[in-house]
């Protein structure tokens, strides 16, 4: 006869392995299963806690989560009362590290946007990073949403955008103009507000029209996978070695090639520039690759 | 009682910041819609921006942007908490993708979007609960 | 300038609110997309430019978007399971 699980074995259980959703997921995208589960329509939702023995826990569970959530807004706003006025200055945040920046950052970088000069040049390695987040969660999207090469599976049909008048003269107007306004975005990182993000970001935005208004097999011939993988790693690579070479550099007080030069003008501010322009490949391809993938499940 | 609304004028963005984190917060550990709860760390993350950013600033002075090549630190607010913020937004927006796509894997396997539902089932799958 | 800024404030806290408390999840999204725009121009307020260009193409632009399209994907997949349901009842 089974012996009836303790609570203990049981709350094990519902932590262990075998309910790590993940391995439901993982492997190439399943076609859908055939059928909904069979359930009756005004059933009562099903619910994991259901168990007789997290009948406590279940009834408990909005009313600590509530509580949890009430006790985190009195401590934070106790806190928040011992903050300097907003918008004084002589603020511990308005510190010498502040002061050093704005007073030396456009004669040591070069740039006249002093936010690009320190994502960019001061604390470069940290935008290194950043981007290849971007890039793994686009890596992270591809295996979850990469369909099988599989023709029995394949839904094209059910994915494909209709074509509209209206949305086909707008975009063959705007596309242009957004896609300029990027690379103006970009190539003027260093001289006003704006950088490889947000630039990066409104060219992926312009692609994405193009795709809805036209449909994706006119980009497909220049953005396919193997495209995308050679554009995102070149600029990744770019980012990456020129930066290590400007970092031994500094560090051993060598003199480098790449000169702060005039601030103000286009071509300055030695490496902001090539690198505004590498991030930003990576952000507008990573944007268009996720829209793509979300879109029809390849690139 | 004045000093009182005076001092919540003081710090009126950081109490913002705090109500929306409060509101995220609340919304990721009580909605049992996937796609809620992603909805809910999406406004606590940029609550966060929010509080950094008005650390940023610092009355009548202009944005970090050299004006004239004048290099006064008493002329331009702390160009710091923008870096760090700008970081911040696109790995937020990067871990929105991804929990996007689990959100549709788990919808074409489970056909729910509710967390209790698809716990349940896959309970239910592997011979336990 | 102060007055405006404590209106978006209102109002960003109440589109956070507001997108809690929606049930529609389309209109929920919708909702989300103002409060990132919300958010870009209190942060041009508040002297930070680069953030709001980034915040607007970032925030109000492709996660508003990433979120659509989850939608319409789900709703693909819905209707397709059923397609498959009734021809095998059939």
């Amino acid at each position: 006869m089974e012996r009836k699980r303790s609570l203990k074995e049981r709350l094990r259980d519902w932590d262990a392995d075998a309910f790590d959703l993940t391995n439901e997921i993982a492997g190439p995208m399943h076609p859908a299963p055939a059928a909904l589960p069979e359930r009756p329509k005004d059933a009562e939702p099903e619910d994991a806690l259901a168990a007789e023995d997290f009948r406590v826990l279940r009834r408990a569970y909005p009313i600590l989560a509530a509580l949890l959530g009430l006790m985190t807004v009195v401590f934070l706003l106790v806190a928040v009362f011992d903050l300097p006025p907003f918008g004084a200055a002589g603020t511990p945040t308005d510190n010498e590290v502040a002061l050093r920046y704005v007073r030396d950052g456009m004669t040591e970088t070069g740039a006249v946007n002093l936010v690009a000069g320190v994502i960019l040049d001061y604390r470069a390695f940290d935008t290194l990073g950043e981007s290849h987040v971007l890039f793994t969660a686009l890596v992270a999207v591809l295996i979850l949403l990469l369909k099988a090469e599989d023709p029995a599976i394949d839904d094209e049909g059910t994915l494909t955008l209709r074509q509209d008048r209206i949305v086909t003269t707008a975009a063959s107007i705007l596309v242009p103009i957004i896609v300029l306004f990027g690379l103006y975005v970009i190539l003027n990182g260093h001289l006003g507000p704006g950088g490889g993000f947000s630039g990066g970001a409104i060219i992926g935005a312009g692609l994405i029209l193009y795709a809805v208004a036209f449909g994706f097999s006119r980009l497909e011939t220049k953005l396919n996978l193997g495209s995308f993988r050679i554009i995102c790693l070149a600029a990744l690579w770019f980012y990456s070695l020129s930066k290590c070479y400007s970092f031994f550099c500094g560090a051993n007080g060598l003199h480098t090639v790449f000169s702060p030069g005039t601030p103000g003008r286009i071509l300055s501010a030695g490496l902001i520039l090539p690198l505004n322009a590498a991030v930003g490949i990576v952000v507008a391809c990573t944007m268009y690759g996720l829209f793509s993938l979300f879109q029809r499940g390849k690139i | 009682m004045q000093g009182f609304w005076e001092q919540v004028w003081n710090v009126r963005i950081p109490i913002a910041a705090v109500l929306l984190f409060a509101v995220g917060f609340v919304t990721l550990l009580l909605h049992r819609n996937l796609l809620k709860k992603i909805i809910g760390l999406n406004i606590m993350d940029t609550a966060a921006y929010l509080m950094l950013t008005s650390f940023g600033y610092i009355e009548g002075r202009l944005s970090p942007i050299i004006q004239n090549g004048n290099t006064d630190p008493a002329l331009y607010g702390n160009p710091l908490p923008a870096g760090l913020v700008l970081t911040g937004i696109v790995v937020s927006v990067s871990v929105t993708a991804v929990l996007l796509a689990l959100t549709v894997r788990l919808y074409a396997r489970y056909h729910s979007l509710n967390l209790d539902e698809i716990y349940a089932m896959a309970q239910k799958e592997h011979g336990l609960g | 300038m102060e007055y405006f800024e404590l209106l978006l404030l209102g109002l960003l806290v109440a589109c956070g609110a507001a997108t809690c408390l929606t049930k529609n999840l389309l209109s929920a999204v919708v909702i989300f997309m103002a409060y990132s725009l919300v958010m870009s121009i209190l942060w041009a307020i508040l002297r930070a430019p680069d953030l709001a260009v980034t915040e607007a193409a970032v925030g109000a632009g492709i996660s508003s978007l990433l979120l659509f399209l989850t939608l319409k994907k789900l709703r693909d997949l819905r209707r397709k399971a059923q397609e498959d349901g009734t021809e095998k009842e059939s």
